[in-house]
Protein backbone atom coordinates (compact mmCIF):
# COMPACT_ATOMS: atom_id res chain seq x y z
CA UNK A 1 0.00 0.00 0.00
CA UNK A 2 2.78 2.34 1.00
CA UNK A 3 4.75 1.58 -2.14
CA UNK A 4 1.64 2.01 -4.27
CA UNK A 5 1.06 5.45 -2.78
CA UNK A 6 4.70 6.29 -3.36
CA UNK A 7 4.43 5.29 -7.02
CA UNK A 8 1.26 7.35 -7.42
CA UNK A 9 3.01 10.31 -5.86
CA UNK A 10 5.95 9.97 -8.27
CA UNK A 11 3.56 9.61 -11.22
CA UNK A 12 1.74 12.82 -10.26
CA UNK A 13 5.07 14.54 -9.78
CA UNK A 14 6.21 13.36 -13.23
CA UNK A 15 3.09 14.70 -14.94
CA UNK A 16 3.53 18.02 -13.16
CA UNK A 17 7.09 18.18 -14.40
CA UNK A 18 6.01 17.41 -17.97
CA UNK A 19 3.47 20.25 -17.79
CA UNK A 20 6.01 22.61 -16.26
CA UNK A 21 7.83 22.94 -19.60
CA UNK A 22 5.00 22.37 -22.08
CA UNK A 23 6.94 23.46 -25.20
CA UNK A 24 9.97 21.27 -24.60
CA UNK A 25 7.71 18.37 -23.61
CA UNK A 26 5.54 18.74 -26.71
CA UNK A 27 8.56 18.95 -28.98
CA UNK A 28 10.17 15.87 -27.47
CA UNK A 29 6.98 13.86 -27.70
CA UNK A 30 6.46 14.96 -31.30
CA UNK A 31 10.01 13.99 -32.29
CA UNK A 32 9.59 10.58 -30.70
CA UNK A 33 6.15 10.19 -32.31
CA UNK A 34 7.42 11.02 -35.80
CA UNK A 35 10.49 8.83 -35.42
CA UNK A 36 8.32 5.89 -34.39
CA UNK A 37 5.63 6.47 -37.01
CA UNK A 38 8.09 5.92 -39.89
CA UNK A 39 8.86 2.23 -39.25
CA UNK A 40 5.34 1.57 -37.98
CA UNK A 41 3.89 3.17 -41.12
CA UNK A 42 6.16 0.97 -43.23
CA UNK A 43 4.98 -2.05 -41.28
CA UNK A 44 1.33 -1.14 -41.91
CA UNK A 45 1.90 -0.75 -45.66
CA UNK A 46 3.76 -4.06 -45.86
CA UNK A 47 1.03 -5.84 -43.96
CA UNK A 48 -1.68 -4.52 -46.28
CA UNK A 49 0.22 -5.51 -49.40
CA UNK A 50 0.96 -8.89 -47.87
CA UNK A 51 -2.70 -9.64 -47.19
CA UNK A 52 -3.50 -8.58 -50.73
CA UNK A 53 -0.83 -10.98 -51.98
CA UNK A 54 -1.96 -13.89 -49.84
CA UNK A 55 -5.61 -13.31 -50.77
CA UNK A 56 -4.70 -13.93 -54.41
CA UNK A 57 -2.05 -16.49 -53.74
CA UNK A 58 -4.26 -18.34 -51.28
CA UNK A 59 -5.33 -20.75 -54.03
CA UNK A 60 -2.47 -21.23 -56.44
CA UNK A 61 -3.60 -22.31 -59.91
CA UNK A 62 -1.92 -24.19 -62.68
CA UNK A 63 -3.23 -23.54 -66.17
CA UNK A 64 -2.65 -26.50 -68.46
CA UNK A 65 -2.99 -25.56 -72.15
CA UNK A 66 -3.51 -28.44 -74.58
CA UNK A 67 -2.04 -28.57 -78.06
CA UNK A 68 -4.42 -27.24 -80.72
CA UNK A 69 -6.29 -29.97 -82.46
CA UNK A 70 -6.40 -32.31 -79.48
CA UNK A 71 -9.39 -34.63 -79.88
CA UNK A 72 -12.23 -35.06 -77.38
CA UNK A 73 -10.93 -38.52 -76.39
CA UNK A 74 -7.49 -37.19 -75.57
CA UNK A 75 -9.01 -34.31 -73.58
CA UNK A 76 -11.04 -36.76 -71.50
CA UNK A 77 -7.98 -38.98 -70.94
CA UNK A 78 -5.82 -36.03 -69.79
CA UNK A 79 -8.68 -34.82 -67.56
CA UNK A 80 -8.91 -38.21 -65.86
CA UNK A 81 -5.16 -38.34 -65.38
CA UNK A 82 -5.12 -34.88 -63.80
CA UNK A 83 -8.05 -35.80 -61.54
CA UNK A 84 -6.27 -38.91 -60.29
CA UNK A 85 -3.00 -37.10 -59.68
CA UNK A 86 -2.09 -37.23 -55.99
CA UNK A 87 -0.95 -33.58 -55.89
CA UNK A 88 -4.04 -32.09 -57.51
CA UNK A 89 -7.16 -31.37 -55.51
CA UNK A 90 -9.58 -30.57 -58.27
CA UNK A 91 -9.69 -29.43 -61.87
CA UNK A 92 -11.82 -27.29 -64.10
CA UNK A 93 -12.12 -27.67 -67.85
CA UNK A 94 -12.20 -24.50 -69.95
CA UNK A 95 -13.02 -25.31 -73.55
CA UNK A 96 -11.66 -23.05 -76.27
CA UNK A 97 -15.18 -21.78 -77.01
CA UNK A 98 -15.82 -20.80 -73.41
CA UNK A 99 -12.38 -19.15 -73.21
CA UNK A 100 -13.12 -17.07 -76.30
CA UNK A 101 -16.45 -15.92 -74.88
CA UNK A 102 -14.79 -14.97 -71.59
CA UNK A 103 -12.17 -13.04 -73.46
CA UNK A 104 -14.81 -11.18 -75.44
CA UNK A 105 -16.68 -10.22 -72.29
CA UNK A 106 -13.82 -9.28 -70.10
CA UNK A 107 -11.59 -7.29 -72.42
CA UNK A 108 -14.02 -5.31 -74.53
CA UNK A 109 -12.21 -6.52 -77.62
CA UNK A 110 -15.37 -8.13 -78.94
CA UNK A 111 -15.12 -6.32 -82.29
CA UNK A 112 -11.58 -7.49 -82.90
CA UNK A 113 -12.30 -11.03 -81.78
CA UNK A 114 -15.54 -11.15 -83.71
CA UNK A 115 -13.48 -10.40 -86.81
CA UNK A 116 -11.30 -13.47 -86.41
CA UNK A 117 -11.97 -16.18 -88.91
CA UNK A 118 -11.16 -18.94 -86.44
CA UNK A 119 -10.75 -19.34 -82.68
CA UNK A 120 -7.00 -19.02 -81.85
CA UNK A 121 -7.37 -20.27 -78.28
CA UNK A 122 -6.53 -23.80 -77.11
CA UNK A 123 -8.57 -26.01 -74.78
CA UNK A 124 -7.30 -25.77 -71.22
CA UNK A 125 -7.57 -27.24 -67.76
CA UNK A 126 -7.26 -25.18 -64.64
CA UNK A 127 -5.79 -27.39 -61.89
CA UNK A 128 -5.90 -26.50 -58.22
CA UNK A 129 -2.99 -28.26 -56.53
CA UNK A 130 -2.96 -29.42 -52.94
CA UNK A 131 -1.06 -27.20 -50.51
CA UNK A 132 2.65 -27.18 -51.11
CA UNK A 133 5.56 -24.79 -51.23
CA UNK A 134 6.88 -23.06 -54.31
CA UNK A 135 9.38 -25.82 -55.12
CA UNK A 136 6.66 -28.51 -55.02
CA UNK A 137 4.47 -26.46 -57.35
CA UNK A 138 7.33 -26.00 -59.79
CA UNK A 139 8.05 -29.75 -59.75
CA UNK A 140 4.38 -30.40 -60.52
CA UNK A 141 4.50 -27.90 -63.38
CA UNK A 142 7.57 -29.59 -64.87
CA UNK A 143 5.93 -32.99 -64.56
CA UNK A 144 2.76 -31.87 -66.37
CA UNK A 145 4.82 -30.23 -69.09
CA UNK A 146 6.31 -33.61 -70.02
CA UNK A 147 2.90 -35.16 -70.70
CA UNK A 148 1.76 -35.85 -74.27
CA UNK A 149 -0.53 -33.33 -75.99
CA UNK A 150 0.18 -30.64 -73.43
CA UNK A 151 1.52 -27.53 -75.07
CA UNK A 152 2.16 -25.21 -72.14
CA UNK A 153 1.84 -25.19 -68.36
CA UNK A 154 1.50 -21.86 -66.54
CA UNK A 155 2.06 -21.57 -62.81
CA UNK A 156 -0.18 -18.65 -61.90
CA UNK A 157 1.33 -17.99 -58.52
CA UNK A 158 4.83 -17.25 -59.80
CA UNK A 159 4.40 -13.51 -59.45
CA UNK A 160 3.25 -13.95 -55.86
CA UNK A 161 6.62 -15.43 -55.05
CA UNK A 162 8.29 -12.46 -56.61
CA UNK A 163 6.08 -10.21 -54.51
CA UNK A 164 6.94 -12.29 -51.46
CA UNK A 165 10.64 -11.75 -52.12
CA UNK A 166 10.03 -8.03 -52.54
CA UNK A 167 8.11 -7.95 -49.27
CA UNK A 168 10.99 -9.71 -47.53
CA UNK A 169 13.24 -6.95 -48.76
CA UNK A 170 10.79 -4.35 -47.45
CA UNK A 171 10.55 -6.13 -44.13
CA UNK A 172 14.31 -6.03 -43.63
CA UNK A 173 14.32 -2.33 -44.54
CA UNK A 174 11.59 -1.64 -41.97
CA UNK A 175 13.47 -3.58 -39.30
CA UNK A 176 16.65 -1.60 -39.95
CA UNK A 177 14.69 1.65 -39.84
CA UNK A 178 12.98 0.59 -36.62
CA UNK A 179 16.29 -0.32 -35.00
CA UNK A 180 17.92 2.98 -35.95
CA UNK A 181 14.99 5.10 -34.83
CA UNK A 182 14.61 3.13 -31.59
CA UNK A 183 18.20 4.01 -30.91
CA UNK A 184 17.37 7.66 -31.63
CA UNK A 185 14.48 7.48 -29.16
CA UNK A 186 16.77 6.10 -26.47
CA UNK A 187 19.28 8.86 -27.23
CA UNK A 188 16.62 11.59 -27.02
CA UNK A 189 15.47 10.35 -23.63
CA UNK A 190 19.05 9.93 -22.48
CA UNK A 191 19.77 13.57 -23.21
CA UNK A 192 16.52 14.91 -21.72
CA UNK A 193 17.18 13.05 -18.49
CA UNK A 194 20.81 14.14 -18.45
CA UNK A 195 19.72 17.79 -18.54
CA UNK A 196 17.16 17.15 -15.82
CA UNK A 197 19.73 15.52 -13.58
CA UNK A 198 22.09 18.46 -14.05
CA UNK A 199 19.41 21.04 -13.21
CA UNK A 200 18.27 19.05 -10.18
CA UNK A 201 21.76 18.35 -8.94
CA UNK A 202 21.19 20.19 -5.66
CA UNK A 203 18.01 18.32 -4.88
CA UNK A 204 19.67 14.98 -5.58
CA UNK A 205 22.58 15.89 -3.34
CA UNK A 206 20.29 16.92 -0.47
CA UNK A 207 18.16 13.81 -0.91
CA UNK A 208 21.27 11.63 -0.66
CA UNK A 209 22.34 13.45 2.51
CA UNK A 210 18.94 12.89 4.07
CA UNK A 211 19.10 9.17 3.41
CA UNK A 212 17.41 8.64 0.06
CA UNK A 213 18.14 5.29 -1.54
CA UNK A 214 19.35 5.17 -5.13
CA UNK A 215 16.00 3.66 -6.11
CA UNK A 216 14.16 6.64 -4.64
CA UNK A 217 16.32 9.10 -6.56
CA UNK A 218 16.15 7.09 -9.77
CA UNK A 219 12.39 6.56 -9.73
CA UNK A 220 11.14 9.99 -10.91
CA UNK A 221 13.61 9.98 -13.81
CA UNK A 222 12.59 6.49 -14.89
CA UNK A 223 8.94 7.49 -14.68
CA UNK A 224 9.67 10.55 -16.77
CA UNK A 225 11.39 8.50 -19.48
CA UNK A 226 8.60 5.92 -19.41
CA UNK A 227 5.83 8.52 -19.64
CA UNK A 228 7.57 10.47 -22.39
CA UNK A 229 8.09 7.29 -24.39
CA UNK A 230 4.48 6.27 -23.87
CA UNK A 231 3.17 9.66 -25.00
CA UNK A 232 5.54 9.50 -27.99
CA UNK A 233 4.11 6.08 -28.87
CA UNK A 234 0.56 7.44 -28.56
CA UNK A 235 1.53 10.32 -30.87
CA UNK A 236 2.90 7.83 -33.41
CA UNK A 237 -0.37 5.89 -33.17
CA UNK A 238 -2.38 9.05 -33.83
CA UNK A 239 -0.14 10.05 -36.75
CA UNK A 240 -0.51 6.61 -38.33
CA UNK A 241 -4.26 6.45 -37.80
CA UNK A 242 -4.78 9.94 -39.23
CA UNK A 243 -2.55 9.18 -42.24
CA UNK A 244 -4.36 5.89 -42.90
CA UNK A 245 -7.71 7.64 -42.70
CA UNK A 246 -6.61 10.19 -45.30
CA UNK A 247 -4.93 7.58 -47.52
CA UNK A 248 -7.89 5.22 -47.42
CA UNK A 249 -10.20 8.08 -48.26
CA UNK A 250 -8.34 8.79 -51.50
CA UNK A 251 -7.70 5.09 -52.08
CA UNK A 252 -11.43 4.34 -52.23
CA UNK A 253 -11.74 6.41 -55.41
CA UNK A 254 -8.74 4.66 -56.91
CA UNK A 255 -9.76 1.10 -56.06
CA UNK A 256 -13.29 1.62 -57.32
CA UNK A 257 -11.81 2.26 -60.75
CA UNK A 258 -10.09 -1.12 -60.55
CA UNK A 259 -13.11 -2.86 -58.96
CA UNK A 260 -10.98 -3.88 -56.01
CA UNK A 261 -11.75 -3.74 -52.32
CA UNK A 262 -8.13 -3.12 -51.39
CA UNK A 263 -7.66 -0.81 -48.41
CA UNK A 264 -4.85 -0.10 -45.97
CA UNK A 265 -5.47 -1.85 -42.69
CA UNK A 266 -5.10 0.11 -39.49
CA UNK A 267 -3.13 -1.10 -36.51
CA UNK A 268 -4.78 -4.00 -34.74
CA UNK A 269 -5.29 -3.70 -31.00
CA UNK A 270 -2.39 -6.11 -30.48
CA UNK A 271 -0.13 -3.99 -32.72
CA UNK A 272 -1.24 -0.81 -30.95
CA UNK A 273 -0.49 -2.29 -27.58
CA UNK A 274 2.91 -3.51 -28.78
CA UNK A 275 3.70 -0.03 -30.14
CA UNK A 276 2.81 1.69 -26.85
CA UNK A 277 4.60 -0.90 -24.73
CA UNK A 278 7.72 -0.77 -26.89
CA UNK A 279 7.93 3.04 -26.95
CA UNK A 280 7.37 3.23 -23.19
CA UNK A 281 10.07 0.59 -22.70
CA UNK A 282 12.54 2.50 -24.89
CA UNK A 283 11.87 5.71 -22.96
CA UNK A 284 12.43 3.86 -19.72
CA UNK A 285 15.63 2.34 -21.11
CA UNK A 286 17.01 5.73 -22.18
CA UNK A 287 16.26 7.16 -18.74
CA UNK A 288 17.86 4.15 -17.08
CA UNK A 289 21.07 4.51 -19.10
CA UNK A 290 21.17 8.21 -18.36
CA UNK A 291 20.53 7.83 -14.65
CA UNK A 292 23.09 5.09 -14.17
CA UNK A 293 25.56 7.12 -16.19
CA UNK A 294 25.13 10.44 -14.36
CA UNK A 295 23.76 9.81 -10.90
CA UNK A 296 26.89 8.35 -9.35
CA UNK A 297 28.75 11.53 -10.30
CA UNK A 298 26.59 13.48 -7.86
CA UNK A 299 27.91 12.60 -4.44
CA UNK A 300 27.47 14.99 -1.54
CA UNK A 301 30.65 16.63 -0.30
CA UNK B 1 26.93 5.77 20.00
CA UNK B 2 29.85 7.35 18.13
CA UNK B 3 33.31 5.87 18.57
CA UNK B 4 36.53 7.01 16.90
CA UNK B 5 39.59 4.80 17.20
CA UNK B 6 42.95 6.10 15.86
CA UNK B 7 41.28 7.73 12.90
CA UNK B 8 43.32 9.36 10.14
CA UNK B 9 41.93 11.15 7.11
CA UNK B 10 44.28 12.03 4.28
CA UNK B 11 43.16 13.66 1.06
CA UNK B 12 44.74 12.97 -2.30
CA UNK B 13 47.71 15.31 -2.51
CA UNK B 14 48.91 14.42 0.96
CA UNK B 15 46.93 16.88 3.07
CA UNK B 16 46.23 15.25 6.43
CA UNK B 17 42.87 16.56 7.68
CA UNK B 18 42.56 14.36 10.76
CA UNK B 19 45.37 12.79 12.78
CA UNK B 20 45.05 9.93 15.23
CA UNK B 21 41.61 10.76 16.64
CA UNK B 22 40.23 8.58 19.40
CA UNK B 23 37.12 9.43 21.44
CA UNK B 24 33.73 8.13 22.51
CA UNK B 25 30.37 9.84 22.54
CA UNK B 26 27.72 8.14 24.68
CA UNK B 27 24.07 7.85 23.79
CA UNK B 28 22.17 11.00 24.76
CA UNK B 29 25.34 13.05 25.20
CA UNK B 30 25.77 16.60 23.92
CA UNK B 31 29.30 17.33 22.70
CA UNK B 32 30.88 20.42 21.14
CA UNK B 33 33.48 20.26 18.46
CA UNK B 34 35.67 23.34 18.60
CA UNK B 35 38.67 24.68 16.77
CA UNK B 36 39.62 27.19 14.09
CA UNK B 37 38.29 26.85 10.60
CA UNK B 38 40.44 24.32 8.79
CA UNK B 39 41.08 22.38 12.00
CA UNK B 40 39.06 19.41 10.62
CA UNK B 41 35.67 19.92 12.28
CA UNK B 42 33.67 19.52 9.05
CA UNK B 43 35.75 16.52 7.99
CA UNK B 44 35.02 14.82 11.32
CA UNK B 45 31.27 15.38 10.93
CA UNK B 46 31.43 14.05 7.36
CA UNK B 47 32.99 10.83 8.64
CA UNK B 48 30.12 10.34 11.12
CA UNK B 49 27.53 10.83 8.34
CA UNK B 50 29.45 8.52 5.98
CA UNK B 51 29.89 11.35 3.48
CA UNK B 52 33.61 10.58 3.63
CA UNK B 53 35.45 7.47 4.76
CA UNK B 54 38.47 7.42 7.06
CA UNK B 55 41.87 6.63 5.50
CA UNK B 56 42.67 4.42 8.46
CA UNK B 57 41.30 3.66 11.91
CA UNK B 58 37.75 2.80 12.94
CA UNK B 59 34.69 5.03 12.99
CA UNK B 60 31.72 3.29 14.63
CA UNK B 61 28.29 4.96 14.40
CA UNK B 62 25.45 3.04 16.02
CA UNK B 63 27.63 -0.05 15.77
CA UNK B 64 28.31 0.35 12.04
CA UNK B 65 31.87 0.70 10.81
CA UNK B 66 31.96 3.66 8.40
CA UNK B 67 35.23 2.50 6.90
CA UNK B 68 33.70 -0.67 5.51
CA UNK B 69 29.99 0.23 5.26
CA UNK B 70 28.34 -0.91 2.03
CA UNK B 71 26.91 1.91 -0.14
CA UNK B 72 23.48 0.27 0.07
CA UNK B 73 23.54 0.55 3.88
CA UNK B 74 24.31 4.29 3.93
CA UNK B 75 20.71 5.55 3.39
CA UNK B 76 19.45 3.61 6.43
CA UNK B 77 22.29 5.02 8.54
CA UNK B 78 21.60 8.60 7.40
CA UNK B 79 17.91 8.33 8.23
CA UNK B 80 19.01 7.97 11.83
CA UNK B 81 21.19 11.07 11.66
CA UNK B 82 19.81 14.59 11.41
CA UNK B 83 22.23 16.82 9.49
CA UNK B 84 22.29 20.58 9.99
CA UNK B 85 24.51 22.50 7.61
CA UNK B 86 26.03 25.93 7.88
CA UNK B 87 24.83 26.70 4.35
CA UNK B 88 21.41 25.13 5.13
CA UNK B 89 21.16 23.22 1.80
CA UNK B 90 17.48 24.10 1.47
CA UNK B 91 15.68 23.62 -1.84
CA UNK B 92 14.37 26.86 -3.32
CA UNK B 93 12.02 25.19 -5.80
CA UNK B 94 9.49 24.37 -3.04
CA UNK B 95 8.04 26.02 0.04
CA UNK B 96 9.12 25.54 3.65
CA UNK B 97 6.55 22.83 4.28
CA UNK B 98 7.74 20.72 1.33
CA UNK B 99 11.37 21.15 2.34
CA UNK B 100 10.62 19.60 5.70
CA UNK B 101 8.45 16.97 4.02
CA UNK B 102 11.36 15.60 1.95
CA UNK B 103 12.87 13.24 4.58
CA UNK B 104 9.46 11.72 5.22
CA UNK B 105 8.83 11.21 1.51
CA UNK B 106 12.16 9.47 1.29
CA UNK B 107 11.11 7.12 4.08
CA UNK B 108 7.75 6.55 2.37
CA UNK B 109 5.50 7.90 5.11
CA UNK B 110 1.76 8.15 4.66
CA UNK B 111 0.85 11.66 3.55
CA UNK B 112 -1.52 12.59 6.37
CA UNK B 113 0.83 11.29 9.07
CA UNK B 114 3.71 13.19 7.41
CA UNK B 115 1.77 16.47 7.32
CA UNK B 116 1.19 16.19 11.08
CA UNK B 117 4.86 15.54 11.72
CA UNK B 118 5.99 18.37 9.45
CA UNK B 119 3.75 20.85 11.30
CA UNK B 120 5.03 19.57 14.65
CA UNK B 121 8.64 20.08 13.51
CA UNK B 122 7.89 23.56 12.13
CA UNK B 123 6.15 24.41 15.40
CA UNK B 124 9.17 23.25 17.35
CA UNK B 125 11.44 25.73 15.54
CA UNK B 126 8.79 28.49 15.54
CA UNK B 127 8.10 28.54 11.80
CA UNK B 128 4.57 27.15 11.75
CA UNK B 129 3.16 30.41 10.34
CA UNK B 130 5.75 30.41 7.51
CA UNK B 131 5.03 26.96 6.07
CA UNK B 132 3.90 28.38 2.70
CA UNK B 133 6.94 30.67 2.36
CA UNK B 134 9.75 29.92 -0.05
CA UNK B 135 13.00 29.49 1.90
CA UNK B 136 14.55 32.28 -0.15
CA UNK B 137 12.10 34.69 1.49
CA UNK B 138 13.24 33.67 4.99
CA UNK B 139 15.94 35.41 7.04
CA UNK B 140 19.26 33.69 7.78
CA UNK B 141 18.08 32.65 11.24
CA UNK B 142 14.79 31.35 9.86
CA UNK B 143 16.59 29.37 7.16
CA UNK B 144 18.78 27.79 9.83
CA UNK B 145 15.69 26.89 11.86
CA UNK B 146 14.04 25.43 8.76
CA UNK B 147 17.15 23.30 8.22
CA UNK B 148 16.82 22.09 11.83
CA UNK B 149 13.14 21.27 11.31
CA UNK B 150 14.09 19.16 8.29
CA UNK B 151 16.81 17.40 10.31
CA UNK B 152 14.50 16.47 13.21
CA UNK B 153 11.24 15.67 11.39
CA UNK B 154 12.36 12.09 10.98
CA UNK B 155 13.08 11.83 14.73
CA UNK B 156 16.74 10.80 14.38
CA UNK B 157 18.74 9.57 17.36
CA UNK B 158 21.82 11.58 16.40
CA UNK B 159 21.97 15.25 15.38
CA UNK B 160 25.08 16.62 13.69
CA UNK B 161 25.31 20.41 13.34
CA UNK B 162 28.10 22.13 11.43
CA UNK B 163 28.50 25.72 12.70
CA UNK B 164 24.73 26.10 13.19
CA UNK B 165 25.12 29.59 14.67
CA UNK B 166 27.99 30.61 12.38
CA UNK B 167 26.38 33.51 10.58
CA UNK B 168 23.83 34.54 13.21
CA UNK B 169 23.81 37.28 15.80
CA UNK B 170 23.68 36.38 19.49
CA UNK B 171 19.92 36.57 19.87
CA UNK B 172 19.25 34.12 17.03
CA UNK B 173 22.13 31.91 18.14
CA UNK B 174 20.67 31.62 21.65
CA UNK B 175 17.29 30.74 20.17
CA UNK B 176 18.80 27.92 18.14
CA UNK B 177 20.87 26.62 21.05
CA UNK B 178 17.69 26.50 23.15
CA UNK B 179 16.13 24.30 20.48
CA UNK B 180 19.18 21.98 20.61
CA UNK B 181 19.00 21.90 24.40
CA UNK B 182 15.40 20.69 24.22
CA UNK B 183 16.48 17.81 21.93
CA UNK B 184 19.26 16.95 24.35
CA UNK B 185 16.67 16.76 27.12
CA UNK B 186 14.63 14.13 25.22
CA UNK B 187 17.69 11.91 24.76
CA UNK B 188 19.02 12.83 21.32
CA UNK B 189 22.79 12.53 20.88
CA UNK B 190 24.18 15.88 19.67
CA UNK B 191 27.50 16.77 18.09
CA UNK B 192 27.76 20.49 17.39
CA UNK B 193 30.73 22.14 15.78
CA UNK B 194 31.25 25.79 16.71
CA UNK B 195 33.89 28.41 17.33
CA UNK B 196 31.47 30.66 19.21
CA UNK B 197 32.93 31.16 22.74
CA UNK B 198 29.74 32.84 23.96
CA UNK B 199 27.70 29.75 23.25
CA UNK B 200 30.18 27.49 25.02
CA UNK B 201 29.86 29.62 28.13
CA UNK B 202 26.07 29.97 27.94
CA UNK B 203 25.37 26.27 27.30
CA UNK B 204 28.24 24.35 28.89
CA UNK B 205 28.96 20.76 27.78
CA UNK B 206 31.92 18.51 26.97
CA UNK B 207 34.06 19.91 24.14
CA UNK B 208 36.42 18.16 21.75
CA UNK B 209 39.03 20.70 20.69
CA UNK B 210 40.69 20.14 17.33
CA UNK B 211 43.95 21.76 16.29
CA UNK B 212 45.36 21.07 12.84
CA UNK B 213 43.46 17.79 12.70
CA UNK B 214 44.57 16.50 16.08
CA UNK B 215 42.66 16.31 19.34
CA UNK B 216 43.84 18.72 22.10
CA UNK B 217 43.50 17.67 25.71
Amino acid sequence: MRTLLEHLRVLRFTLQRLLLTPNATLLNILIIGIALSLPVGGYVLLKSVQTLGSKIAGTPQISVFLATGTGAGDIERIGDRLKQHARIKRIEFVSREVALKKLQHSTGLSDVIGGLSQNPLPDAFVAYPRAGDAAALEALRDELKSWQRIEHVQLDSAWVHKLEALLDFGRVAVIILAALLSFALVAITFNTIRLQILTRREEIEVAKLIGATDAFIRRPFLYFGFTQGLLGGATAWLLISASLFLLNHTLTGLTQLYASDFSLQGLSSGDSFALLAFSAYLGWLGAWFSVSQHLWQIEPR
Amino acid sequence: MIKFNQVYKRYPGGHEALKNLSFDIEEGEMVYLTGHSGAGKSTLLKLVAAIERPSSGGVLVKGQNIRSIKPAAIPALRRNIGLIFQDHKLLFDRNAFDNVMLPLQICGFDHRESAKRVRAALDKVGLLDREKANPIALSGGEQQRLCIARAIVNRPTILLADEPTGNLDTEYATEIMNIFKSFHQVGVTLLISTHDEGILRQFPARALHLKKGALQA
